[in-house]
């Protein structure tokens, strides 16, 4: 059963349409990416998912309930991490859960052993007292990553959940969202730092001006759009590039001097290889997974084009 | 569509968070320390008045809150100029300032409606007040036992009972409209200001077109015909009571003062067999003021009503 599903899901705000016709699946214990630029429709999405904003025209359904009709039941199972979470600077990182766990009504030895037990997670239990004000951007993030487990969510929604963090920081931020997948929960995530996210995402949406335009594991997309899943970059003598074309799997070559890149459907290093031994020196071979970046800007390099 | 669910889930979560941030805030610690100087002050003069006194007056403590002395207004004076401002500053950033901080979004994630936000910070507000008012008379009360030696009879209890809840109606009044505003304005700064500037309306301005209305009512009436005369006047008076602060000054005037037996003109003929100066009992003064009160009160419903609304309908996202 899918746990999230939308029918013709449409958003309009006047006569800007922030959503069109959204068609979306997300199954049990995966992890999907929501992915696209700015104001590309991500949150108004995610906000329609949780029954915040009310959808134009179109339905949804998140574990089979209507988040119109009924957001708390729907919210009572739904973990969201907003973009730009914010916490009551005030209150201390446990006051703050504490008024969560109020809001979601558990009883109060339950309630402190649940925020004991997402604080240690989230290696905050050392901070506990401390104010939330005095906290990082990536300490803030990671409360509010608690303070989704706090409910113990059948579905979370990160909304943006490396947005900024340095690197070291949004790393350890995806190791956790991984730890939530192995746990058997959904993860929805947004990010437009589209390479940040690939890697941990089993399928993406990839969103333009309100529509979902591509949907699909990262290799397919990256198959469709750049004719190839497996991207090669070689350092050979120049002029090979008929040769490497002949290989079979092969989509595209691009050279640019004794560099070249190949762009295929499957891992075609050792023909590249041989044939480059044949023609003169091999000088180099990597393989790298293309980027999802390279994806997008390419597909929306060609959609403009055909336009 | 209908929706499921209680729109009370979590209200009482939200209330109590908000009370103690209220009573904790040092915002609410200002306001205290400046209500309780200029009431305790006001309190002083009056008992230092009233010494002369104590054995005349059956309602000692209802003049005790009214007395004023110059250069100081009466305690009720004191009151009803602060009220106003406390209730803002407890709603002008309610809801946007959950804005600001981001929290906003996050809080109406968790399995709750809107209602219960809107509602509990009402509540959590109104509370603050209650306690905060309900302290003051009861140190006002001890204050005057003390000073004056008599201890208040049931009627005046009975009295203060009910000029403590004419006065949470008249601060439910600029709380719904604090939040009102804190719907409306993005910024809590101007929230505050147009809130303050709403009251700064009826406290100063409203009174002089008031007046500067009356007497161009007076002059149209026909001088030889008090038929129309008193029609003008009846006029100008209902005018007047548009501004919670008329209703409210009504209000307390009859409740404070058993004496008064009118809030409007009166004919000689219907004084025609009263006894004049002598007080009326608390359900009789009661009646006289309860269009007041409802007016207060609904008041405040239609401002509530009119945040509830605006809130429903804006986007969650800042």
């Amino acid at each position: 059963m899918a746990v999230i599903a939308t029918r013709g899901l449409t958003k309009r705000y006047g006569r800007v349409v922030a959503v069109e016709d959204l068609n979306l699946e997300v199954e049990e214990g995966e992890v999907f990416g929501l992915l696209g630029p700015n104001g590309s429709g991500k949150t108004t999405t995610i906000l329609m998912l949780l029954g915040l904003t009310e959808p134009t025209s179109g339905e949804a359904r998140v574990l089979g309930l209507d988040p119109m009709r009924e957001p708390l039941k729907v919210k009572a199972q739904v973990g969201y991490l907003p973009d730009q979470v914010g916490f009551y600077g005030e209150l201390t990182a446990w006051e703050n859960l504490r008024y969560t766990t109020r809001l979601l009504g558990l009883p109060e030895a339950e309630a402190r052993a649940r925020i004991e037990e997402v604080l240690r997670r989230m290696g905050l239990w050392e901070v506990k007292d401390r104010r939330v004000s005095a906290f990082s951007r990536g300490m803030r993030q990671r409360l509010g990553l608690a303070e989704v487990l706090l409910k113990k969510p059948r579905v979370a929604i990160l909304d943006e959940p490396t947005l900024g963090l340095d690197p070291e920081a949004a790393r350890e931020f995806l190791d956790l969202i991984k730890g939530l997948k192995a746990e058997g929960i959904t993860v929805l995530l947004s990010s437009h730092l589209l390479h940040q996210v690939q890697e941990i995402c089993d399928r993406v949406g990839l969103f333009h001006k309100g529509r979902l335009a591509l949907l699909g594991t990262v290799e397919e997309l990256s198959a469709r759009v750049l004719g190839g899943g497996y991207e090669v970059l070689v350092e050979a003598s120049p002029g090979l590039e008929a040769h490497f074309q002949t290989v079979e799997g092969v989509g595209r070559v691009e050279a640019e001097g004794g560099r070249y890149r190949v762009l295929a459907t499957r891992d075609v290093r050792s023909e590249l290889a041989r044939i480059a031994v044949a023609h003169g020196e091999l000088l180099g071979l990597a393989l790298r997974r293309p980027s999802l970046d390279e994806v997008y800007a390419h597909y929306f390099k060609e959609v403009a084009h055909a336009a | 569509m209908r929706r499921e669910g209680s729109p009370w889930t979590g209200l009482w979560a939200v209330f109590f968070k908000e009370m103690a941030d209220h009573l904790s805030g040092l915002r609410m610690r200002i306001l205290e320390g400046l209500i309780l100087l200029s009431a305790l002050a006001a309190v002083y003069t009056g008992s230092q008045a009233l010494r002369q006194t104590v054995g005349e007056d059956p309602y000692l403590y209802l003049k005790l809150l009214t007395t004023a002395q110059d250069p100081l207004p009466s305690f009720v004076g004191f009151l009803s100029f602060f009220v106003p401002l406390a209730a803002i500053a407890l709603a002008f950033d309610a809801v946007n300032g959950e804005y600001a901080r981001g929290t906003l979004s996050r809080v109406l994630s968790q399995p709750i409606y809107r209602d219960a936000v809107l509602i509990g910070k009402f509540l959590a507000g109104l509370g603050t007040l209650a306690v905060l008012l309900l302290a003051l008379l009861l140190l006002v009360l001890g204050l005057g036992i003390f000073t004056l030696g008599v201890p208040p009879g049931g009627e005046e209890v009975g009295r203060l009972l009910f000029f403590f809840l004419a006065t949470l109606a008249y601060a439910g009044v600029w709380l719904a409209l604090g939040l009102l505003f804190s719907v409306l304005f993005r910024q809590p700064a101007t929230a505050a200001l147009a809130a303050i500037g709403v009251w700064l309306f009826f406290a100063v301005f409203f009174p002089i077109l008031t007046d500067l209305f009356a007497t161009a009512l007076l002059l149209q009436a026909d001088p030889f015909d008090p038929e129309s005369q008193l029609r003008q006047a009846s006029l100008a008076l209902w005018f007047s009571r548009l501004s919670p602060n008329t209703l409210f000054a009504e209000a307390l005037t009859a409740i404070l003062n058993p004496a008064v037996r009118s809030l409007g003109p009166i004919l000689i003929t219907q004084l025609e067999g009263a006894v004049l100066g002598t007080p009326l009992p608390l359900l009789q003064s009661l009646l006289l003021v309860w269009p007041q009160l409802t007016g207060l009160f609904a008041l405040a419903v239609l401002l509530f009503t009119l945040a509830y609304v605006a809130f429903q309908r804006q986007e969650v996202r800042a």
